[in-house]
């Protein structure tokens, strides 16, 4: 029991560490990509090419004066970043990070929790998550950040529907609810997406939606709302903020690599003969590998597709998203019904 | 519909093809032209370091000039201030007493000569307005102040030293594009 | 430790599901209501029915509570827009309500309720036996009830939409 609790203790830390600085460094990631993008070097000057950057925001971040209105709602107004980052960081338990490491004869799993619900758990953080904003916005008393507030809502509540339906035809396949699961059993090339690929634009596209980045950032559109629900944040209320974004950003490439892309498992990897311990440590990494590039594929959206209007997006998303998903779910059962007749 | 200036043009939206419905194959499309970009030479220069290429006929901080013996070529006539179309400069002149004929050569001399450097335009009209050769605009930079008082620059900042003469044969050039005004 | 969580989560629903009724703004009325729904989850997360929690998460807490919410914070209600309520309307409320938990009081004095031991470590709640229990024992009152669902939804898109030729 000891040993359980110190090794579940160091594992959530580690992680909640990795979380923070990955989420830090996407910030410049996201700088430096969009500059690359658009012909330009990008911030370069704290720091060997700029690397010392998110420290520098960071301390910024700290030092500013924090205001809170005059009408505003005190402590709600605190509540909202805390909400948004507490949410945001709480889906991570579920991921399974890698194979169990052997350490003499104690066993240390790579995942704090392999609940056999973990697929829900998810949905469930991720449905909590407009908590943040909502209360963040309705506190700030301030139209813009009321109206940036009902808009991020409605959009997470309109694209959860169809993520979480693109994702019933995965455990359809799959057959169970346990993202550690889901990942073991897509050892070698038995990717999700090879088996699922229309599930898997479906729940990319909703990715975007739920994290509010960009073709969908409504709810912070600066043209129209100022800065959205965090238009009256300042200081670290807003850093939180901006910083649960990223951390949002990471989970869901944690999620989308995990189930459609074979989480930790590295194809030929068992084939090369390596001890378990460094089998595991290296699929860890590539793991991690495959969550860089759905991160830089978020960013390299970002700065490629303009923004949806709302109706756009609300059509997007009833219109074409949940009927698309419900096809699937039924090509999926008829597959599956049909497989088991035949037996193939 | 008659229009006022019957420029009117009516436009009309083109139906999406069916590929252009389905959104993906054009985000696609989009995805590989913004990555192409990733690879292209970046426009940046970085500036303390590196610095751009001043063009030729680069106007910026005035210099008032010397002749070869060293005196001030200025005689405060005042032409210059009369063209600035931004009036950034003005003068008080004085009357060169007997022994300062080594300071400057005509004389009437400039006692002050002060230009706001907050009002110029860099256009150079004084610089072609001056009938003494005395004032000209060089490639060097106007510095940033703190105080608006210190942008107006006296002769202190104006007057090339003896030691450091500051050469302008490049705006004596005249550009191919130049034409002297016949009358 | 169960119990003492037990009793924890009880108080803190129980205090919640009051700052609803009690609380004068509709939204803190609401973030109740939603604190409440968690603290019931956390029940049921007691009693081993995880699926069961997390679904009441899910839907509940994350969905339909996030339309109230949504509703309220639009209506924008506070103490000067709030209609007045005359005494008459006051003392009949309170004495149907009292009169309610009076039932409320008679009925459960009579129940017998099973053993609280046995409930924490029941396989009812999994979605293994959720799922047998629901697609066999109980497969015609489940559809039943998502077609009541259905046609509830399509009688809401008909309310919604302005002309209708009927
Ligand atoms: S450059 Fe033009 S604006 Fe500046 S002082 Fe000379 S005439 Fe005036
Ligand atoms: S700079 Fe030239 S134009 Fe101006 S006052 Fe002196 S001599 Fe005259």
């Amino acid at each position: 029991m000891g040993g359980f609790l110190l090794s579940k203790t160091i594992l959530i830390v580690i992680i909640f560490v990795i979380t923070l600085v990955i989420a830090m460094y996407s910030t410049i990631l996201e700088r430096k990509f969009a500059a690359w993008l658009q012909d330009r070097i990008g911030p370069n000057r704290t720091g060997p090419g700029g690397i010392l950057q998110p420290l520098a925001d960071g301390v910024k971040m700290f030092m500013k004066e924090e205001i809170i209105p005059a009408n505003a709602h005190k402590f709600l107004f605190i509540m909202g970043p805390m909400l948004a980052m507490t949410t945001a960081l709480m889906a991570s338990v579920v991921i399974p990070w890698g194979k169990s490491l052997k350490i003499g004869d104690f066993v240390m799993d790579l995942q704090v929790a392999d609940l056999n619900i973990g697929i829900l758990y998810v949905f469930g953080v991720v449905s909590i998550g407009v908590y943040g904003i909502m209360i963040g916005g309705w506190a700030s008393n301030n139209k813009f950040s009321l109206l940036g507030a009902l808009r991020a809502s409605s959009q997470m509540i309109s694209y959860e529907l169809a993520m979480s339906l693109s994702l019933v035809a995965v455990i359809m396949s799959t057959g169970t609810l346990s993202m550690g699961e889901i990942a073991a059993q897509q050892s070698g090339w038995h990717w999700n997406v090879f088996t699922q690929p229309l599930s898997f634009i479906i729940f990319i596209i909703c990715a975007f939606a739920e994290t509010n980045r960009t073709p969908f950032d409504l709810p912070e559109c600066e043209t129209e709302l100022i800065g959205g629900y965090h238009t009256e944040y300042s200081s670290m209320g807003l850093g939180f903020y901006l910083f649960a974004e990223y951390i949002n950003m990471f989970i869901s490439s944690a999620v989308m690599a995990t189930i459609f892309f074979g989480g930790y498992n590295m194809p030929f990897l068992d084939q090369l003969g390596l001890a378990p311990n460094v089998e595991a440590l290296i699929g860890t990494a590539f793991f991690f590998g495959k969550i860089a590039f759905f991160i830089l594929f978020f960013m390299w959206v970002r700065w490629t597709i303009p923004r949806f209007r709302y109706d756009q997006l609300m059509n997007l998303g009833w219109k074409v998203m949940i009927p698309l998903a419900l096809v699937n779910i039924l090509i999926t059962g008829s597959v599956l019904i049909l497989r088991d007749h035949f037996n193939f | 519909m008659l229009t006022l200036s019957n420029r009117k043009k009516v436009m009309e939206q083109e139906k999406l093809s069916f590929s252009e419905k389905l959104y993906l194959p054009v985000i696609a499309k989009g995805l590989l032209i913004t990555i192409k970009h990733l690879f292209k030479r970046k426009a940046t220069i970085k500036y303390p370091e590196q610095t751009r290429e001043f063009a030729k006929v680069y106007r910026g901080h005035h210099v008032l000039k010397r002749d070869e013996q060293g005196r001030e070529n200025c005689t405060a006539c005042g032409l210059c201030a009369v063209a600035c179309p931004a009036e950034a400069i003005t003068i008080v002149a004085a009357e060169r007493k007997p022994g300062e004929e080594h300071l400057y050569r005509e004389e009437k001399y400039a006692a002050s000569y002060d230009i706001n450097m907050l009002r110029c335009i860099f256009c150079g009209l004084c610089e072609e307005a001056c009938p003494k050769d005395a004032i000209y605009l060089t490639d060097r930079i106007v510095e940033t102040e703190y105080e608006r008082e210190d942008f107006i620059y006296g002769k202190d900042k104006l007057v090339e030293k003896i030691d450091q003469r500051i050469d302008v044969s490049k705006r004596k050039i005249k550009s191919e594009f130049y034409q002297p005004i016949k009358n | 430790m169960q119990a003492a969580l037990f009793y924890g989560l009880s108080i803190v629903a129980i205090m919640c599901a009051c700052g609803v009724v009690v609380s004068r703004n509709p939204i803190h009325s609401v973030l109740f209501l939603i604190l409440t729904f968690f603290s019931i989850s956390g029940h049921y997360i007691l009693m081993n029915a995880q699926f069961i929690a997390l679904v009441n998460i899910i839907v509940y807490a994350g969905a339909i509570m996030v339309l109230f919410l949504f509703v309220v914070m639009l209506l924008n209600l506070n103490k000067e827009s709030e209609p007045h309520k005359s005494d008459l309307v006051k003392i009949i409320a309170a004495t149907s309500a009292g009169l309610f938990s009076l039932v409320l009081v008679g009925v459960l004095k009579g129940a017998t309720l099973p053993a609280y031991e046995g409930m924490m470590d029941s396989e009812n709640g999994l979605v293994k036996n959720l799922g047998r229990v629901l697609f066999q024992e109980f497969l015609l009152p489940f559809e039943l009830s998502s077609i009541l669902f259905l046609s509830a939804m399509v009688g809401a898109v008909l309310l919604g939409k302005k002309n209708v030729q009927a």
